[in-house]
C-alpha cells in the first residue's frame, strides 16, 4: 500500500488530483540561430576546402589575373581578388584553410584520444601514476602557449608534422585537466564499485564503466580547442614561423597583406574575416555542446 | 590558509619551475646535431658542426648540462647571445619594461571597459543590454591577436588617423607620445581580455546578487546604485581578481604578435628575432625566465587567495 492510496479517503477525489506522471517539466531544446549558421559555415568552408582541387579556381602558386584586384563579381577564381603576385585569393583561402583544418583536427583528436587515456590513468590509479602525470601538465600549462610553440620551431625545422606534433603538446594537458576531473567524479560511483566486486579488473573498469561516461563531456570541449589550435598555428603562420611557403595559410596572408594595408586593404580583412568566422563559429558550437554536455558547465 | 598549505602550494610550485627549465634546457639537447645546424645555417660542414656542439656543451650528458645551467641561472646568468655576445640577462632587462607598460596598460583598458559593462548587464539579467554586451562579448572571444591589430590599424591608424601605426617611443620621451606609441598595441591586446572579464564578472555578479543579504540591503530602502557598488560588487570579485593575475603573466609571453606587428622592442619580438636569427642561447633564457615569472604570479595569486577572501581562510581551515 503506497502512501497515496492510505491518503486517498475521499473516495479517490483526491486521486484525480495526483499526477501519474512526474511534474518535472520537458526542458524544451533550445535551437539556436547563431548556432545553426556555425554549422552551416563550417560545413561550407570543410566542403570548399576539401574540394578545391575540383573547384574551377587556379592554383594558389601561379597568377590568375592583375595584382591586387579588388573582390567582385566576375569570374569564380576572382571573386575575392588577387593579391601582391596576382594569385586569387579565393584559391589561396581555401587551400591555407586545409592546412588549418587538417593541423587543427590531427592535432586535435591526438591530443582528445592521449589526453583523455593519460588524465583516464591519472583519475583512476591516484598516487604516484596522478602525480606523476599532474606534475609534468602543470608545467606544460606553466609555458605560455605561444612561447612553447615558439620554443620548439627555434630547434626544429616547421613542416605539417613538426605543426602537428607542437600543437598536439600544447594542448594534452587540457584534456588531461578535463578527463582527470571527470574520472576522479565517476571513480566512486556505486556501479563501478559494483563492478569491482564482480571481479572486473582495472582495465575493464576504466574502458567500460568510466570511460563511456567521461568521454561525452571531454569531446564536448573539441571544438574550442581545434578553434584555439587554428589561432595559435594562424599566429605561428602570422610570425612566419609556420608552414613554409608557398604554401599558403591564413596567418601568413593577413601577414602579406598587412603592408599594403593602406591602399589594398582586402589583401588583409578577408583572411582575417574568414579566421575570426570560422573561430567564431567553432566557439558556438563548442559552447552548444558543452552547454549539453558537461553537467560542471555554470554558464 | 595555513602555513603548511602554503609551504606546500610553494614546494609544489618550486617543482614545477625545475621541471619547466628542465624542459627548456633538454630541448636543445634532445637535437644538439640539429642545432648546430640550424645556428651555422647552410655553411655548415660536419667539423665545423661537431666543433660548435662540443663549444655549447651539447656533447655532455643533459643532467650535467642542466645543473650548469641551473648554477648559472640561479646567479643571474642566462649565457650570452651567439650573435651580439651580450648577455642575455641585461637583454631581458632592456625589453621587459615595454612588455611590462603594453600588458598593464592593456589591463587597465580591459577593467575600465569590462567592469561597468558587467555592472550594466548584472543589473538586468537577460534585457537588451545584457544580451547585447554577451553577444559582443563572445564574438571579440573569437578574434585573434593577428585578426584584431592589422583591423584596428586599418580603422583607427589609416582611416581616422588617430595613431601612428607603428614604432615605439621611450618613456623618456615624454608620456604623451610614449601612450600614443603604446595605445593601439594595448586595445588590440586587450580586446579579448574585456570579453572574458566582461563574462566572469557578470555570472559573479548575477549570483550574489541572489544573496539575502542583497534582498535585506535593499529591503532597506538602498538605492540600486549603492548596492550593486557597495554591497555586491566587492564580494564578486575575487575569480575576476584571479583570472587578472593570471592573464597578466599569460600576457607577458602573449603580446608576440602585437610587438611584432607594431614593431615594438619588448621581450616577444626578442623571441622572435632571436628564432629567425637562431640564436638559440636568447631562445632558451627568455624562454625560462617567461616561464618562471608565470609559474611565480600563478603560485602568488593561489596563495594571496586566501588573504583576499576569508571565506576560502575559513574553508581550508575547517
Amino acid at each position: 500500500m503506497t502512501q497515496i492510496d492510505i491518503l486517498d479517503q475521499t473516495g479517490g477525489a483526491l486521486a484525480e488530483s495526483v499526477p501519474s506522471e512526474p511534474v518535472v517539466p520537458v526542458v524544451r531544446q533550445r535551437r539556436s540561430f547563431s548556432v545553426g549558421l556555425s554549422y552551416l559555415w563550417l560545413g561550407l568552408v570543410v566542403a570548399l576546402a576539401a574540394l578545391v582541387p575540383l573547384l574551377p579556381v587556379s592554383d594558389f602558386d601561379i597568377a590568375a589575373g592583375d595584382p591586387r584586384l579588388s573582390p567582385g563579381f566576375g569570374p569564380f577564381d576572382l571573386l575575392l581578388g588577387t593579391d601582391n603576385f596576382g594569385r586569387s585569393i579565393l584559391s589561396r583561402i581555401l587551400y591555407g584553410g586545409r592546412v588549418s583544418l587538417v593541423i587543427g583536427l590531427v592535432a586535435g583528436v591526438l591530443a582528445f584520444v592521449i589526453g583523455t587515456f593519460l588524465g583516464l590513468l591519472a583519475g583512476y590509479f591516484g598516487r604516484w601514476v596522478d602525480a606523476v602525470i599532474t606534475y609534468v601538465t602543470d608545467a606544460l600549462l606553466a609555458f605560455p602557449p605561444l612561447i612553447l610553440l615558439l620554443s620548439i620551431s627555434a630547434v626544429t625545422k616547421p613542416s605539417l608534422f613538426t605543426l602537428c606534433v607542437g600543437l598536439t603538446i600544447l594542448v594534452i594537458p587540457s584534456f588531461v585537466r578535463l578527463s582527470r576531473a571527470n574520472t576522479i567524479a565517476w571513480r566512486s560511483r556505486e556501479f563501478v564499485r559494483a563492478a569491482r566486486n564482480m571481479g572486473a579488473t582495472s582495465p575493464r573498469i576504466m574502458r567500460r564503466e568510466i570511460l563511456p561516461n567521461v568521454l561525452p563531456t571531454v569531446a564536448s570541449y573539441l571544438p574550442l580547442v581545434i578553434a584555439s589550435l587554428i589561432v595559435a598555428e594562424g599566429s605561428l603562420s602570422f610570425l612566419g614561423l609556420g608552414i613554409p611557403a608557398p604554401t599558403p595559410s591564413w596567418g601568413g596572408m593577413i601577414s602579406e597583406g598587412k603592408d599594403s594595408l593602406s591602399d589594398s586593404p582586402h589583401l588583409t580583412l578577408i583572411p582575417a574575416l574568414v579566421v575570426f568566422l570560422t573561430v567564431f563559429a567553432l566557439n558556438q558550437i563548442g559552447d552548444s555542446l558543452r552547454a549539453r554536455f558537461d553537467r560542471t558547465a555554470a554558464d | 590558509m595555513t602555513l603548511f598549505g602554503t609551504l606546500r602550494k610553494v614546494a609544489r610550485s618550486l617543482l614545477v619551475v625545475l621541471l619547466v627549465t628542465f624542459m627548456v634546457v633538454a630541448l636543445l639537447s634532445l637535437a644538439p646535431g640539429s642545432v648546430a645546424t640550424i645556428i651555422l645555417g647552410p655553411a655548415a660542414t660536419p667539423e665545423s658542426e661537431a666543433a660548435l656542439v662540443r663549444e655549447l656543451g651539447l656533447d655532455r650528458p643533459v643532467w650535467t648540462q642542466y645543473f650548469d645551467w641551473l648554477g648559472n641561472a640561479l646567479q643571474g646568468d642566462l649565457g650570452t647571445s651567439l650573435l651580439t655576445d651580450l648577455p642575455v640577462t641585461e637583454m631581458i632587462w632592456d625589453r621587459l619594461p615595454v612588455t611590462l607598460e603594453l600588458a598593464l596598460l592593456a589591463q587597465v583598458i580591459a577593467l575600465g571597459i569590462s567592469v561597468p559593462l558587467a555592472i550594466a548587464a548584472a543589473a538586468r539579467p537577460g534585457s537588451l543590454v545584457d544580451r547585447f554586451t554577451s553577444a559582443i562579448a563572445s564574438a571579440s572571444l573569437s578574434i585573434p591577436a593577428f585578426v584584431a591589430a592589422p583591423i584596428l590599424v586599418y580603422f583607427l591608424a589609416l582611416q581616422l588617423d588617430l595613431f601612428p601605426v607603428s614604432g615605439w617611443n621611450d618613456i623618456s620621451e615624454g608620456l604623451g607620445p610614449n601612450l600614443e606609441s603604446a595605445l593601439l598595441p594595448a586595445i588590440a591586446i586587450a580586446l579579448p581580455e574585456i570579453a572574458a572579464f566582461q563574462r566572469l564578472l557578470r555570472t559573479d555578479l548575477v549570483s550574489t546578487l541572489r544573496e539575502d543579504y542583497i534582498a535585506a540591503a535593499r529591503a532597506k530602502g538602498m538605492s540600486p546604485r549603492f548596492v550593486m557598488l557597495r554591497h555586491a560588487l566587492r564580494p564578486s570579485s575575487f575569480s575576476l581578481i584571479t583570472l587578472l593575475a593570471i592573464s597578466t603573466g599569460r600576457l607577458l609571453g602573449g603580446t608576440v604578435i602585437v610587438e611584432t606587428l607594431f614593431s615594438l622592442p619588448g621581450l616577444g619580438s626578442l623571441v622572435v628575432n632571436s628564432i629567425t636569427s637562431r640564436d638559440v642561447i636568447v631562445v632558451q633564457g627568455v624562454v625560462a625566465f617567461i616561464a618562471v615569472i608565470y609559474v611565480a604570479l600563478n603560485t602568488a595569486v593561489d596563495v594571496g587567495y586566501g588573504l583576499l577572501d576569508p571565506r576560502v581562510r575559513k574553508e581550508a581551515r575547517a
